[in-house]
């Protein structure tokens, strides 16, 4: 339990940014906070970091209480979104600046300088300032500072959103490479849900300032605890239909009905919203305890080897089918679409999950 | 609307360019057709946007000519040019409201009053922004005023061309979404020549019918969605585009197989003698599978397996072939062994590539 | 909560010191003699507020605070708009840049008593090249005894003075509109009109209240410059508020009344100060 947030809240003037909450995280760990913008992402680092003093609660680093400790006695190293760098020195000098400060003398400077240029691909720029680089190099220059300190809690706050999608993707494999090798605890925080995925780690899923659940991120998605988590990590949006439970048959929508089998039937007798997402509702017939609907077309989207069909069924929320394979479907048409009953996820009037999709259990 | 002309169009920033290096973009000879989805998909700096600012005239190319049908605009400013473009921060006239805003260049070209309402009201309900008419654009959410600007577009009939400067950049990822859904159903429905310059590959590829891949001042390759993703023209194409991109190792072709470290692999097509230094195969991760070496046969390349990344919809398999890596893609529901140490491509969707130029083969 | 850091409030003694001597205590001491009179010899009486009576129901006061209004207005009338028209015109890129930034700082660098020299010099009919070439073109120009000559003479020069200041703040609000904004305007149609007011205007609305909160005050309290030329003369006519002030405590050394002189001056200038920053903020608020 190396970093704590007791009962922590933060309201500033008459908005509360941070609902009171309580977190642990373990030394060695990368934790990924996702959420959309504003749901208190950026307020929580700060408050972990000691940049933000706390309006309620404690923050407890190893046993010691350090709430009041001012952010530059604790071991802290945070990136941001933009590349920030000291422009006026070198990326050397830049990388050293941290060790510097530690009062290190200037051969172990030297070689943990190099020792991190060489991780980032920094070496051939060493003597470059940071506004000649390109984006990338930029943002790594700013790694490699947050890094080579040896922190023990390393925050980065949206760091390859500025870079371009497949400076994203390559950097994103870095990530997890780094941190094998520090042993800190890495905060990450994003708001995209496959950027969590891929990851890994653990994932707090917020919405709003708070905490809608927190665990090893492939539970968190694949066992969201109620329907907020859910559309959190759901990049498309999670699809949504009426169902009602009654004795021993569910009826989804208006006319369709199928039996209710294992854990469904000890459901007590009441209206659910059912959620499945885009990749389980299916262009193509299912067999078995298979769900059919009828819906509108609104628009198709293809992306090379996957199809997004937009669809319109009844006076429900718009839905999504993420199809593999090339489908253009026209605007307007009726299509027939189906989802397997095992991939459906229940939840109650209040949100909270009440049955998990049982395929999804059993991955 | 309009079909839009590139002939022999080239654009250098400097005043006396020596060689290929100096031109941002090189020679293009492109015919923009009317109606049309088209993205312009490529990284920072590979001349997109020079490209979008010289079809809507803020720039002036310094060779070639555009042409709108068959009027020559190349030295037309842009005010007489009946383009429309959505930037990528929201330009809103703050102290107008949101009405006001998307009435602004129906004014300015002495439409009537009653003009103006008609089509500002009719383009508002169609962007969803009936609600906000009265209020000042400057409160609004960024998705509400890249609505705006993108309203400001259509308000004027006789459009010629929207094009779109990576639009969806301050927008929220979940709002992304149903702004790109809007954008196509719009463009279905009204059917302007659309252009939309990004980096995103998703963005490109749900957004067009026709992709343009640039890559350092050159167009790579125009195709559909579906061309782009299976037969790239270009190892850059297939690099860049699909998440992970394609994985490309070098190779020696022999007739219909290719041997890649001794190890052979069956191709779909047979090939004569190659011309080129290098020569590769490339195969997206999609169309490759990691087995047992039990279940291979004699086929495929023995891998050793790093990681497996689960992202739910599927699981991504990083494995390494004598120090290369190679990407698979497992489906949802899939099973791969502990064991799986091979990696079996599947034939029809293996490319041969020439100095990064895909090769065409005859049928075997 | 615990504080965080205390280092902080150690670098503000020394600031604290200082603002307190040189501007604190002596604050203190104008107070202390406009609540007091005295009959020489370092006698003191309280007189209460019988100065400030005397001082706001004066016709002098009324006079010279006529006389600072319409000044004020004037300037503020002829600067703003002359300021912002310089700074659109001024060149962005490029040589010339730097060549009309240097231009414009030029008249601020100037000492404030020698800019009034320059213009009494300038103004005179037998040394001075304004005053010799309108002797020349036989239009009568004397500022010592004409009081409209006098009152356009301040004038200009203050304009001449200080418009770089408007013109520097405005070009740098200017400076910060992205292009985006200008490229959009284009393909809308906008006339060049259109463009300053939907566009410029706005985004400079901030940075222009800015410079007209500077040149209310600093026009408000002008002394040197039109007292180095006009003397407050012809008359009084020239006679602003701060050369009334300087008369009553220096020249007569009235020290209560003019003690209580400069407080109700300071008084108007923060009302006045306050009242335009929330107008201005207040419109700029129900644009939102």
């Amino acid at each position: 339990m190396a970093l704590q947030l007791e009962n922590i809240s933060k309201v500033a003037g008459r908005e509360t940014h941070i609902h009171p909450m309580d977190l642990s995280l373990e030394a060695g760990t990368l934790n990924v906070l996702l959420g959309p913008t504003l749901s208190g992402k950026t307020s929580l680092m700060r408050l972990m970091a000691g940049l933000d003093k706390p309006t309620t609660g404690r923050v407890i680093w190893r046993g010691n209480d350090v709430t009041g400790v001012p952010v530059q006695r604790r071991n802290v190293a945070m990136v941001y979104q933009q590349f920030i760098n000291y422009p006026s020195m070198s990326v050397y000098e830049n990388i050293a600046s941290p060790l510097r400060l530690q009062g290190l003398d200037k051969a172990s400077i030297d070689s943990k300088v190099h020792e991190i240029a060489e991780l980032m691909k920094l070496e051939p720029m060493l003597m470059r300032k940071p506004l000649e680089l390109s984006g990338g190099q930029q943002q790594r220059c700013a790694l490699a500072r947050a890094l080579v300190k040896g922190a023990d809690l390393v925050l980065l706050d949206e760091p390859l959103a500025n870079l371009d999608y497949k400076l994203r993707e390559e950097m994103r494999v870095e990530i997890p490479r780094f941190f094998i090798e520090s042993g800190a605890i890495f905060v990450y925080a994003t708001t995209e849900p496959s950027e969590a995925l891929l990851l890994g780690g653990n994932t707090a899923a917020m919405w709003e300032g708070r905490i809608t659940q927190f665990g090893p991120t492939l539970e968190v998605y694949r066992e969201p605890v109620s329907a907020t988590t859910a559309q959190v990590f759901s990049d498309p949006p999670m699809n949504f239909v009426n169902v009602t439970k009654a004795g021993d048959s569910l009826l989804f929508g208006a006319d369709q009905s199928v039996r209710a089998t294992g854990d469904l039937l000890a459901l007590p007798d009441d209206r659910y919203m059912a959620g499945f997402r885009p990749n389980h509702l299916c262009l193509t017939p299912l067999g078995g305890n298979a769900l059919k609907f009828t819906a509108e077309v609104t628009v198709t989207e293809i992306t090379g080897s996957e199809s997004f069909v937009h669809l319109q069924h009844a006076d429900d929320a718009p839905w999504v089918s993420l199809t593999h394979g090339v489908h253009e479907l026209p605007i307007g048409q009726t299509a027939e679409v189906f989802v397997d009953v095992r991939n459906i996820y229940f939840f109650n009037a209040k949100e909270e999950l009440v049955a998990a999709a049982v395929a999804a259990k059993a991955a | 609307m309009a079909a839009i002309h590139l002939k022999q169009l080239a654009h250098s920033y400097l005043p006396h360019p020596a060689g290929p290096r100096d031109y941002a973009l090189k020679r293009i000879d492109h015919v923009w057709e009317d109606g049309r989805a088209y993205a312009l998909l490529g990284p920072s700096g590979c001349g997109k946007t020079t490209l979008l600012n010289i079809i809507s005239g803020l720039l002036q190319p310094s060779e070639g000519q555009v042409c709108f049908d068959e009027e020559d605009v190349t030295n037309l400013p842009t005010e007489l040019r009946r383009i429309a473009q959505v930037f990528q921060f929201p330009v809103v006239y703050d102290t107008m409201s949101v009405y006001d805003n998307l009435a602004f260049p129906l004014r300015n070209h002495g439409h009537s009053e009653s003009v103006v309402r008609e089509r500002v009201l009719r383009i508002a309900k169609m962007l969803d922004l009936s609600a906000v008419l009265k209020q000042k654009a400057r409160g609004l959410t960024a998705d509400a005023k890249q609505t705006i600007s993108l309203g400001r577009g259509l308000v004027r009939e006789n459009v010629a061309a929207i094009l779109f400067d990576e639009p969806l950049t301050v927008i929220d990822p979940h709002l992304k979404h149903k702004l790109r859904m809007q954008l196509k159903r719009l463009h279905r429905q009204f059917n302007h020549t659309m252009i939309y310059v990004t980096h995103d590959q998703t963005e490109a590829l749900s957004f067009a019918d026709r992709v343009v891949v640039m890559y350092d001042g050159d167009v790579v390759q125009m195709g559909t969605p579906q061309e782009l993703f299976e037969r790239p023209a270009h190892t850059f194409v297939g690099y860049f585009i699909g998440s992970p991109g394609m994985n490309v190792l070098d190779a020696r072709i022999e007739g219909n197989l290719a041997y890649v470290d001794g190890r052979s692999i069956p191709l779909a097509q047979g090939y004569d003698a190659i011309a080129g230094e290098t020569v590769e195969i490339g195969v997206r991760p999609e169309f490759a599978r990691l087995v047992r070496k039990e279940d291979a046969g004699e086929q495929g390349l023995p891998v050793t397996v790093k990681r497996i990344e689960d992202i739910g919809r599927f699981k991504i398999a990083r494995t390494e072939f004598f120090g290369r890596e190679l990407n698979v893609v497992i489906p949802e529901g899939t099973a791969v062994s502990d064991r799986a140490n091979r990696v079996l491509f599947d034939a029809q969707h293996v490319n041969v590539y020439a100095d990064g130029w895909i090769v065409e083969g005859e049928a075997a | 909560m615990r504080t965080w850091n205390n280092k902080a409030w150690f670098m503000v003694i020394p600031v604290v010191i200082l603002v307190a001597f040189s501007a604190v205590i002596p604050l203190m001491t104008v107070v202390n003699y406009s609540v007091q009179d005295t009959f020489g010899n370092n006698q003191f009486f309280w007189a209460g507020l019988e100065w400030f009576n005397e001082i706001v129901n004066s016709e002098r006061f009324h006079d010279a605070l006529g006389r600072q209004f319409l000044f004020t207005f004037l300037i503020l009338a002829i600067e703003m708009p002359l300021g912002v028209f310089i700074a659109l015109h001024m060149p962005t890129k490029g040589w010339g840049r730097p060549a009309s930034l240097v231009l414009m700082s030029l008249p601020l660098l100037i000492p404030w008593n020698v800019v009034g020299t320059i213009w009494q010099i300038f103004g005179r009919s037998d040394i001075g090249l304004l005053g010799h070439v309108l002797q020349l073109l036989g239009i009568e120009y004397n500022y010592t005894q004409n009081t409209l000559d006098a009152w356009m003479t301040i004038i200009v020069m203050d304009v001449w003075h200080w418009t770089s200041l408007v013109a520097l703040l405005a070009y740098a609000g200017l400076q910060s509109i992205p292009q985006a904004y200008y490229q959009a305007a284009r393909i809308d149609g906008a006339s060049h009109w259109a463009v300053f007011r939907y566009i410029q205007l706005p985004k400079m609305s901030s940075v222009l209240l800015i410079a007209f909160l500077l040149r209310f005050m600093d026009s408000f309290m002008i002394y040197t410059e039109p007292f180095v030329v006009t003397g407050g003369g012809p008359g009084n006519s020239t006679t602003l508020l701060s050369i009334d002030l300087v008369k009553m405590a220096i020249g007569q050394f009235d020290l209560g009344p003019a003690a209580a002189f400069s407080l109700v001056y300071f008084l108007i200038i923060l009302l006045l100060s306050w009242v335009f920053y929330t107008v201005m903020t207040n419109i700029e608020k129900q644009g939102d």
